[in-house]
């Protein structure tokens, strides 16, 4: 049926597509796209491969994926879109239960939800797959653009993801991960690795985010994450006004973050580029600067602190200029006056105060900075930012460096 | 295949022969158990069928209901279940009982017709009244009264060799059959309540893979399972034909469930809209029937750390004080998922109002807020106590 019977029966027809929020109809090739589509993901088996060509396809409800073993592959991130703009029924663009599954070469966007969500699976590679949001930076964005959770052996390479309202690449609960080469813009957090154990992030570019490359732990999940590897990145100018809804974990990261670990231990952060930054190019910080903290809702066991972080060799440039919030640019103007800067790196101060000998924390458990003149502000968060200091002798350490990652299937 | 088609154009025939006679009769075919494949027809499995002025059951097919049901756009549902003769489910105290090969559930989701509209339009009732809908007194044994139902859709659950299959079919316009659907539809209609008000929304019918996403309980293991059959579900009074009966001793009396020793001390879950009944116990049966069967700890919703299920603790697992996980733009601006005595300032009562996807929750299977259940749940908030101080 062609567009114009269609309009003929909405003319026809009262109140047809008369209701505010009556989403558009698809078109009759988009409908019998969707259809096959779908079908082709019901009748997958291990070994299938399914081809989207070249155009845009619009769908209004999510793709769903359970079987192992399935490749679905584009003609293209910029050749074959999916696009999810009217979808009515989701939240997800595409939402996938696999193990040993490969995506690649094609675009998700407009999803009302996550583009593209990876639950619990076992060997997972997506590549050269942009996710994006068409309209810009918006709160009513898809949360997450790729998105792998509770997931092990994941590789995502040469990927996008702009304009999600949450985290563009969002690795949660996962295990031994490799991030390369991907492009995250506009979105509030570029690329998050959280409560993910060995992750390997490297040769990203991070620009035009509230914060660029971010590293996390929350509590409550079973899994808290440590060995994490951030190194060879661009993470510049991500000064873009925090857009995500109050609450959400990223909604405390202020604008002009370039790299940021949270209560995750064992990071090891070398060899980036990382500049322009307005807030920081690098913070160090605790989940008690989020103010999220509360005794009922968050697990006694949980372990605040980020311990154990290495930061050397990385190329800092401007930045920590124009820092995000009140208490930071107070902060920042009494210190180093209105035209002065952060240093580099910015600590919140938040210690294990049970863990210190001799005021240092154990050597394992130490903040180690051996960047050059690179130089650590000590924000004095838990005094309210009373005493901050720049502090030259404590980060004057080394850690051991962490493996790197391999994965079975890459 | 061959069988069932033979069937379906035989009792075709005798619709045709009878149509002047108003109604065709109970279906001779006993029920079809298909082992394997997708039939194309509801009518194929000869559990529940349009008889003309019917939606008929079986023989041995026996409806039930559940003390607090899945909100479905305000559907109502006519659930029922059969098993092979001389088979009987396993009762289990906690989970889905253990059904034998060849139990055959469905789910038929329709509406009564909207008061003063024709029979073929778009305006369903939105009403909590069933009365109508019964082609006898007895709820559901004589199935449903063609003339006053809109029948959407029927969902068959169908337990395998290798597991549970999910089936969506789809009622044509003329009411007579329903058709596989695989990949699932969606249906513009409008509700009108009782006052008049009306509501357009689309219907949203699953596809196989979302009947999993609701059904998959167990993300490792991967089998779809059933989600009422459950005795804290089942355990209630049904008006049978032949006079009310709990469930769980009709079904046993029947040969259908075998090691339920006796109702009184079985789990019994509250009907979410009964007053008389607790509080909390209204809101966690809600909650439980609603939102369990992904926030589990096993459930899909495990990466939230948030369990919903009749047996979590009233604690931050439940959602008190908790700062949400991955819920993205659906906090509304909320940094807990319930903050005692404050709904308003609560994540989860944000989610259930919301009808938009990425906000709301359930995230399927409806599109639609669900007034009554918000209500609830936002009363259930008000009530507890606590706070969630973020400086302590």
């Amino acid at each position: 049926m062609g567009k114009v019977a269609i309009a003929i029966l909405c003319a026809l027809a009262a109140g047809c597509g008369g209701g505010g929020t009556a989403p558009q109809a698809l078109s009759a090739d988009d409908a019998a796209y969707q259809q096959k589509l779908q079908e082709q993901l019901l009748d997958a088996k291990p070994g299938s491969v399914i081809e989207i060509p070249a155009g845009r396809h619009a769908l209004d409800r999510v793709l769903t994926l359970r079987a192992n073993g399935v490749t679905i592959r584009g003609a293209g991130s910029d050749k074959s879109i999916l696009s999810f703009k009217n979808e009515i029924s989701g939240p997800e663009g595409m939402l996938v239960y696999a193990n040993d599954f490969t995506i690649e070469h094609l675009a998700i966007e407009d999803s009302k939800g996550d583009g593209l969500k990876v639950n619990d699976g076992e060997n997972i590679t997506i590549r050269d797959v942009r996710v994006e949001w068409t309209g810009g930076p918006k709160t009513t964005n898809g949360a997450y653009g790729i998105y792998p959770v509770k997931s092990k052996n994941v590789l995502i390479e040469d990927s996008a993801s702009i304009g999600a309202s949450d985290a563009g690449i969002y690795v949660g609960q996962s295990q031994n991960v490799i991030v390369r080469r991907n492009r995250a813009e506009k979105n509030v957090a570029g690329i998050e690795i959280e409560n993910t154990i060995d992750a390997d992030v490297y040769e990203n570019t991070a620009t035009g985010n509230t914060g660029g490359i971010l590293v996390f732990n929350m509590p409550n999940l079973p899994q808290p994450g440590q060995s994490t590897r951030v190194f060879n990145n661009k993470s510049f100018d991500n000064n873009l006004a925090n857009f995500a809804a109050k609450g959400a974990a990223v909604a405390s990261v202020p604008a002009g973050s370039g790299v940021v670990v949270n209560s995750n231990p064992k990071v090891e952060i070398f060899d980036n580029d990382i500049a322009g930054n307005h807030t920081a190019n690098l913070i160090i910080s605790s989940y008690f600067s989020t103010n999220y903290y509360n005794t009922q809702g968050v697990d006694p066991k949980y372990d605040p602190y980020p311990r154990g972080i290495f930061v050397y060799g990385n190329r800092f440039k401007g930045g920590g200029d124009s820092p995000d919030g009140l208490e930071l640019k107070t902060l920042k103007v009494a210190m180093f006056g209105i035209n002065g800067h952060f240093p580099d790196v910015l600590w919140d101060g938040y210690v294990d105060t049970k863990s210190l000998v001799n005021g240092l924390p154990p050597p394992a458990e130490r903040i180690c900075v051996q960047n050059g003149d690179a130089e650590v502000l000590n924000a004095d968060g838990p005094n309210k930012y009373k005493n901050p200091k720049i502090d030259k002798t404590s980060f004057q350490c080394e850690l051991p460096k962490l493996a790197a990652v391999e994965l079975p299937h890459s | 295949m061959g069988s069932s088609k033979v069937a379906r154009a035989w009792r075709l025939i005798v619709c045709a022969g009878a149509l002047a006679l108003a109604a065709c009769s109970r279906s001779a075919q006993p029920v079809h158990f298909f082992a394997a494949g997708r039939p194309a027809h509801l009518s194929d499995w000869q559990v529940v069928y349009a008889d003309g002025s019917n939606l008929a059951l079986n023989a041995g097919v026996i409806p039930y209901d559940l003390n607090t049901p899945l909100f479905s756009d305000y559907a109502h549902k006519l659930r029922t279940i059969w098993m092979p003769r001389g088979t009987s489910a396993k009762f289990d105290p906690d989970g889905s009982f253990d059904f034998p090969v060849g139990t055959i559930i469905s789910k038929t989701f329709y509406y009564p017709i909207a008061k003063g509209t024709a029979r073929d339009s778009k305006a369903v009732a939105r009403t909590y009244d069933q009365s109508t809908d019964f082609s006898d007194k007895a709820q559901g044994e004589r199935g449903l009264k063609l003339a006053k139902v809109h029948l959407v859709e029927t969902r068959i659950l169908v337990r395998r060799e290798g597991g549970w299959e999910a089936l969506p079919y789809v009622w044509n316009a003329a009411q007579t059959e329903a058709v596989l659907a695989r990949t699932g539809d969606a249906k513009p209609l409008e509700l009108v309540a009782d006052d008049g008000t009306k509501e357009a929304f689309t219907y949203v019918v699953p596809n196989e893979n979302q009947c999993a996403g609701c059904h998959v309980v167990d993300l490792k293991t991967k089998q779809i399972a059933p989600i009422g059959t459950k005795a804290r579900h089942l355990n209630r009074e049904y008006p049978y034909a032949a006079g009310t009966e709990n469930q769980l001793l009709h079904w046993t009396k029947l040969g259908y469930l075998s090691g339920m020793a006796d109702p009184a001390t079985a789990a019994k879950n509250a009907d979410w809209r009964d007053v008389a009944q607790p509080l909390d116990d209204r809101a966690r049966a809600y909650l439980d029937i609603n939102c369990g069967h992904c926030h589990n700890a096993k459930g899909p919703a495990n990466t939230t750390a948030l369990d919903l299920t009749i047996f979590a603790a009233a604690d931050r697992f439940l959602g008190m004080c908790k700062p949400p996980v991955a819920a993205g733009r659906g906090t509304g601006d909320h940094f807990f998922d319930i903050v005692p005595g404050n709904p308003q300032e609560s994540i989860l009562p944000y989610r259930m109002r919301s009808s938009e996807p990425g906000v709301m929750m359930p995230e399927q299977g409806r599109t639609t807020t669900h007034v009554e259940g918000v209500v609830l749940i936002e009363r259930w908030i008000s009530a507890l106590r606590g706070n969630c101080d973020t400086t302590s």
